[in-house]
C-alpha cells in the first residue's frame, strides 16, 4: 500500500517538476505565450488547463479499454472538448471578466498539445486512480509556469503582480513586456536559466 | 473596410504567430529547415483556407439557425479533424507529388491552433463569407512568411557559437522575440 503511495507520489511530482509540461517538454507554448500578460490570467488559464486535463484524463482512462485503436485520437478529442465547453460556459456565467480576457485562448485548450499527450500517454495506458493524479499533476506544474510567466511580465510591463501595485509609481513600466515579444524573450530565458541551473545540478553530481 | 488593407494586416501587422500567438506549437518544432518550413506553411494555407469556408458555412447555416452555438468548438474541430483527412486523401490520389512532400505534416495541421483559431475568430469578429476566407488565406501566409523566416535564421545559429543552456528552444524563443519587435514596426502600415 506504501509502495503504491509512492508511485502515486512520483507521478504527482512528475508533472510538476521532472517533466514540467511548460519548462521540461516545451508543449502548450501558444497558450504560455498569449495569456501571461499578467499574473491573474496566467493562473485563470492554467486553472481552465488543470480542470479539463483533470476530467478528460479521468473518462480517457476510464473509457481505455473500449475505445478502438483506430479511431482513439477523435475519441479523445471529443472528450476533451466536452470538457473544454463545460468550463467555457461555467467561465462565462461566473467570471466573465477572466472570460473576456482569455478570448479565443479558451476554445483553443482543445487543441493544446499537452491535455491530447497525456491522454495518449499516460491516460490511455493507466488505472484511472493514476491518471487523475497525473492530469492535477501535470496541470499544477502548467499553472504554476503560467502564474510564474505572468508574474515576471506584469511587474516588469505593469509595475504590479495579482493587479496590485508594488514598484510605486516612480517605476516607468516597460511596456515591450506586456506586448508579444516581451512573451517570447522572458519565456526564451526563463528556459535558458532554468537549463543553465539543471546543467549545474548535473555537473555538481557528477563530481 | 477595405479589403486591400486587410489582407495586408492579416499577413503583417497581425501577423499570427507575433502578434496574437496561434500556431506556435509548430512554429517551434518544424522550423529547423527552411524546405520542411516552406512544406508545412503550404500545408497550413491549404486547411486555413478551406477549414475557414467551411466552418463559416456550418456556423451559420447550421448552428445559428438551430441555437446550437454553444456547439461550436466541437463543431469546428471535427470539420477541421475531417477536412485534413479529406485533404490528404484527395492530395494522395491527385496529387502524389506535393502529398509526399507534406508528408507527416498534414494530419499534424488537425491540432494546430491557427486553424481552430482562425474559425472561432472569424465568428467572434462576425466576418461574411468573403471576409472569413481572406481571413484564413491571409492570416496562413503571414504564418507562411513567419515560419520560413524563423527557419532561415535557425539555420544560420546551427553554426553558430551560443551558450550550452541556450540551445535550442531558448535561443529559438529569444529570436521569435526578435523577430516580433521587428514585426511590430509594420504597425505604422495599416
Amino acid at each position: 500500500m506504501s509502495e503504491k503511495k509512492a508511485n502515486l507520489g512520483k507521478v504527482f511530482m512528475n508533472g510538476v517538476i521532472t517533466e514540467n509540461p511548460t519548462f521540461r517538454l516545451v508543449l502548450g507554448t501558444c497558450p504560455t505565450l498569449a495569456v501571461t500578460t499578467s499574473a491573474i490570467n496566467g493562473a485563470g488559464m492554467g486553472a481552465a488547463a488543470t480542470f479539463v486535463l483533470l476530467g478528460s484524463n479521468i473518462v480517457i482512462s476510464a473509457l481505455r479499454k473500449v475505445i478502438p485503436d483506430k479511431v482513439r485520437i477523435p475519441c479523445f478529442i471529443v472528450v476533451i472538448c466536452m470538457f473544454v465547453t463545460i468550463i467555457q460556459l461555467v467561465m462565462q456565467a461566473f467570471l466573465p471578466s477572466l472570460y473576456e480576457s482569455l478570448g479565443i485562448f479558451l476554445p483553443l485548450i482543445v487543441v493544446n498539445c499537452i491535455i491530447l499527450g497525456r491522454a495518449e500517454a499516460f491516460a490511455s495506458k493507466n488505472p484511472v486512480v493514476a491518471s487523475a493524479v497525473d492530469g492535477i499533476g501535470m496541470g499544477l506544474g502548467f499553472t504554476l509556469a503560467l502564474t510564474l510567466i505572468g508574474c515576471i511580465r506584469e511587474l516588469a510591463g505593469n509595475g504590479s503582480i495579482f493587479g496590485i501595485n508594488v514598484l510605486g509609481t516612480a517605476y516607468q513600466p516597460m511596456l515591450l513586456m506586456i506586448l508579444p515579444a516581451g512573451g517570447f524573450l522572458v519565456y526564451g530565458l526563463l528556459l535558458g536559466i532554468i537549463n543553465a541551473l539543471t546543467n549545474r545540478k548535473k555537473g555538481a553530481a557528477k563530481a | 473596410m477595405n479589403i486591400w488593407l486587410f489582407m495586408i494586416s492579416c499577413v503583417l501587422t497581425n501577423n499570427f504567430i507575433f502578434s496574437k500567438f496561434l500556431g506556435c506549437c509548430p512554429f517551434l518544432g518544424v522550423s529547423s529547415k527552411v524546405e520542411t518550413a516552406a512544406s508545412m506553411g503550404i500545408a497550413v494555407t491549404f486547411v486555413m483556407t478551406i477549414a475557414s469556408l467551411f466552418a463559416y458555412m456550418v456556423n451559420t447555416w447550421v448552428l445559428v439557425p438551430l441555437q446550437l452555438e454553444y456547439m461550436q468548438t466541437i463543431a469546428f474541430i471535427l470539420i477541421i479533424a475531417s477536412l485534413v483527412q479529406f485533404v490528404e486523401m484527395f492530395l494522395k490520389k491527385a496529387m502524389p507529388a506535393l502529398y509526399s512532400a507534406l508528408g507527416i505534416y498534414l494530419p499534424l495541421i488537425t491540432t494546430n491552433c491557427a486553424v481552430l483559431g482562425v474559425a472561432t475568430l472569424n465568428v467572434k469578429e462576425g466576418y461574411n463569407l468573403l471576409f472569413s476566407v481572406l481571413n484564413g488565406t491571409f492570416s496562413a501566409l503571414g504564418f507562411l512568411l513567419a515560419i520560413v523566416l524563423m527557419a532561415g535564421v535557425r539555420e544560420r545559429l546551427e553554426s553558430s557559437k551560443i551558450p550550452e543552456c541556450m540551445k535550442g528552444f531558448p535561443i529559438s524563443l529569444v529570436t521569435a522575440g526578435l523577430m516580433a519587435i521587428a514585426f511590430m514596426g509594420f504597425n505604422g502600415l495599416v
